[in-house]
């Protein structure tokens, strides 16, 4: 009862404030609503008893690149180009691109008795005393089953931040 | 309708516990603050060899009540050409999440505000640095070139020294082998040792980075007054201001919280686990009860008699507590309060020992210059955090894995990384010279 509660509770909040991010003119604005739809992610993140992933989004989506969004919303002056901007082409392509996302749902929905997990898209939920603690699964399985993919994410992004400080340095 | 009132009782029988803390923060987080700042302002007068406030109460006891009445009824000022929600949000967003995160904190073996969450540091460091938002989006609503610089510069620290601060606490994390803010404590009871003394670097690095990423000074560049005016608060006014004012202290006693709970043993008492010091058990009873006397003493100096009654119910209070802390020690049947009592009395103890070094700190040094402050984030800070994580790391290994001595691996560890610590400071003096060269030729410095 109180977890759909909670559930509905942050769902709607986080469907609302991207639908006010998409609409907002002004780019801080946007920023701000969607900080609050990964606030309400982390909260739902919560609300399935994920508590790693919780804090891993607060503090990497919303307190790390949600902050850097703002930075440089604020250092480089979005006035002037957004006055030029008219979203004519990108209106079609977005159509475009929602048009295709109903449709790869509505697939899905009717494949929906093929797929594994007894004709239901989402899992049945395990009692919540009865889950692990999931921060020392999650290190578990990413240092044990998935060593090799975690080894190469992490090469790729020290190789993006090398690239980001080569490309800093030429002036 | 009887399914909704019946669901929210069994929410409440649930959740009382909870709920009742969470108020009691948040009516008691503001006096303490207010309190704080009083015991600033004494001993920057201390310092600097003035008397301070001494006007509202003996010794100026009542002045936070009484700036806090004043800044209520002070008007409040929205410019103009202010975004006026995001202006009236922002310093909201700053208290708010500095409140949040002291839900997670806990004071004493059984005393937590909420369950101890399987994250628990992880809940306190990503929530208490969503109070950002607040100092950034509040600097931008008021459309103010001071305010606006004030937050840019804001983001660029927090965002330099939320990197150190988060691998000295890795280096703490690797010793604890948990996240929950319980069982760290624990594992420095079973260790038989605070973490301070096993990582050390860690501590003082966590030290300078919450100076940093608290905004006090000799950090305070985001509302250096003699540059910014007050940076982002410079178009607040009243009781916004004093939001912000508000925030600023319940991160400290955050900071000061996670640093007590990570490196200096929690609510541990010094030496938990030897027997022949039990008689520090009975430290905090004397203690409270000596400041009780004191305030007898001062209270016979007072010239006029209501400042003297105030002092003798400040004293009769100190007591009242004294002998609330002594009860367990002296009756046996209610000896099982003792790790609650004397839990928050040590913690509380220790928070107010870090905070005393953050004041200190501000009193004596001078403020940094900001390429000097991004020089010693950068350049200092984190390669010398991630040398200690792995030095931590590696002294751990070397215990418990090949079975050396504990304190001949800490020692050895130690020396590598003060040996990292000598080299970076060899480096960052030469880049310093060269970046002064530099700056004298072209004359121009990024200030913000």
């Amino acid at each position: 009862m109180l977890d759909s509660v909670l559930f509905y509770f942050f769902a709607g909040i986080a469907v609302i404030c991207a639908a006010m991010m998409v609409t907002r003119r002004n780019p801080i604005h946007s920023a701000v609503f969607l900080i609050t739809t990964l606030l309400a992610t982390a909260g739902i993140f919560l609300q399935l008893r994920a508590e790693f992933l919780f804090g891993v989004q607060i503090i990497l989506y919303v307190g790390g690149i949600m902050v850097l969004f703002i930075f440089v919303i604020m250092l480089v002056r979005l006035d002037a180009p957004l006055q030029e901007l008219r979203f004519t082409f990108q209106r079609w392509v977005a159509a475009f691109v929602a048009l295709a996302l109903v449709l790869e749902v509505a697939v899905m929905f009717l494949l929906l008795r093929r797929l594994p997990g007894q004709g239901s898209l989402v899992l049945r939920a395990v009692p919540a005393d009865r889950l692990p603690p999931n921060s020392e699964a999650l290190a578990q399985s990413l240092f044990s089953s998935y060593l090799l993919p975690f080894e190469i994410a992490s090469v790729l992004l020290l190789v993006a931040m090398v690239g980001a400080v080569v490309m800093a340095k030429k002036r | 309708m009887a399914a909704a009132a019946q669901g929210i009782l069994t929410f409440l029988q649930t959740w009382w516990v909870e709920l009742v803390c969470g108020i009691v923060i948040v009516a008691v987080v503001p006096l303490i603050a207010g309190y704080v700042v009083l015991v600033e302002r004494k001993l920057m007068a201390d310092m600097q060899a003035r008397l301070g406030p001494m006007r509202v109460g003996p010794h100026g006891l009542l002045q936070p009540i009484a700036d806090a009445f004043k800044l209520l009824i002070k008007e409040d000022i929205i410019p103009d050409d202010a975004d006026k929600i995001i202006f009236w949000l922002a310093p909201i967003m700053s208290v708010s999440a500095a409140m949040v995160s002291m839900g997670a904190l806990a004071f004493g073996p059984t005393f937590q505000v909420a369950r101890d969450i399987n994250v628990g540091i992880l809940f306190v460091l990503g929530v208490s640095s969503l109070g950002l938002f607040g100092i950034v989006l509040g600097g931008w609503a008021s459309n103010s070139h001071y305010s606006l610089l004030g937050a840019l510069r804001s983001t660029a620290q927090l965002v330099s020294y939320e990197t150190a601060a988060g691998l000295a606490i890795v280096s703490g994390l690797l010793l604890a082998g948990t996240l929950k803010i319980r069982a760290i404590v624990e594992a420095q009871q079973h260790f038989g040792v605070w973490f301070i003394f096993l990582a050390p670097v860690a501590f003082f690095i966590y030290l300078v980075a919450s100076i940093a990423e608290t905004n006090r000074a000799p950090f305070d560049l985001t509302e250096a007054e003699s540059e910014l005016v007050a940076g982002y608060m410079t178009e607040f006014s009243g009781f916004r201001w004093s939001l912000y004012f508000l925030a600023e202290y319940a991160n400290m006693i955050v900071v000061g919280a996670v640093a007590t709970t990570l490196f200096l043993g929690g609510w541990l008492r010094p030496f938990p686990n030897v027997r022949w010091m039990n008689w520090l058990d009975a430290v905090p009873a004397l203690l409270v009860a000596a400041i009780g006397a004191y305030c007898v003493f001062r209270a016979g100096k007072q010239t006029v008699r209501i400042q003297s009654l105030f002092m003798w119910a400040v004293a009769s209070s100190c007591f009242v507590v004294a002998a609330l802390l002594a009860v367990p020690l002296v009756v046996a049947p209610l000896r099982f309060l003792m790790p609650g009592l004397h839990g928050a009395f040590w913690f509380l103890l220790k928070v107010g020992g870090y905070l005393y070094t953050f004041m200190w700190l501000r009193f004596t040094l001078p403020r940094y210059r900001f390429d000097q402050l991004m020089r010693l984030g950068w350049y200092f800070l984190i390669p010398l955090a991630l040398v200690n994580v792995f030095s931590v790391g590696s002294a751990m290994m070397l215990e418990l894995e090949f079975g050396w001595n504990r304190w001949v691996a800490v020692a050895l560890t130690l020396i590598v990384t003060l040996g990292a610590a000598l080299f970076l400071l060899a480096t960052s003096d030469k880049r310093t010279a060269a970046a002064n060269a530099a700056s004298a030729a072209s004359s121009d410095s990024y200030a913000g």
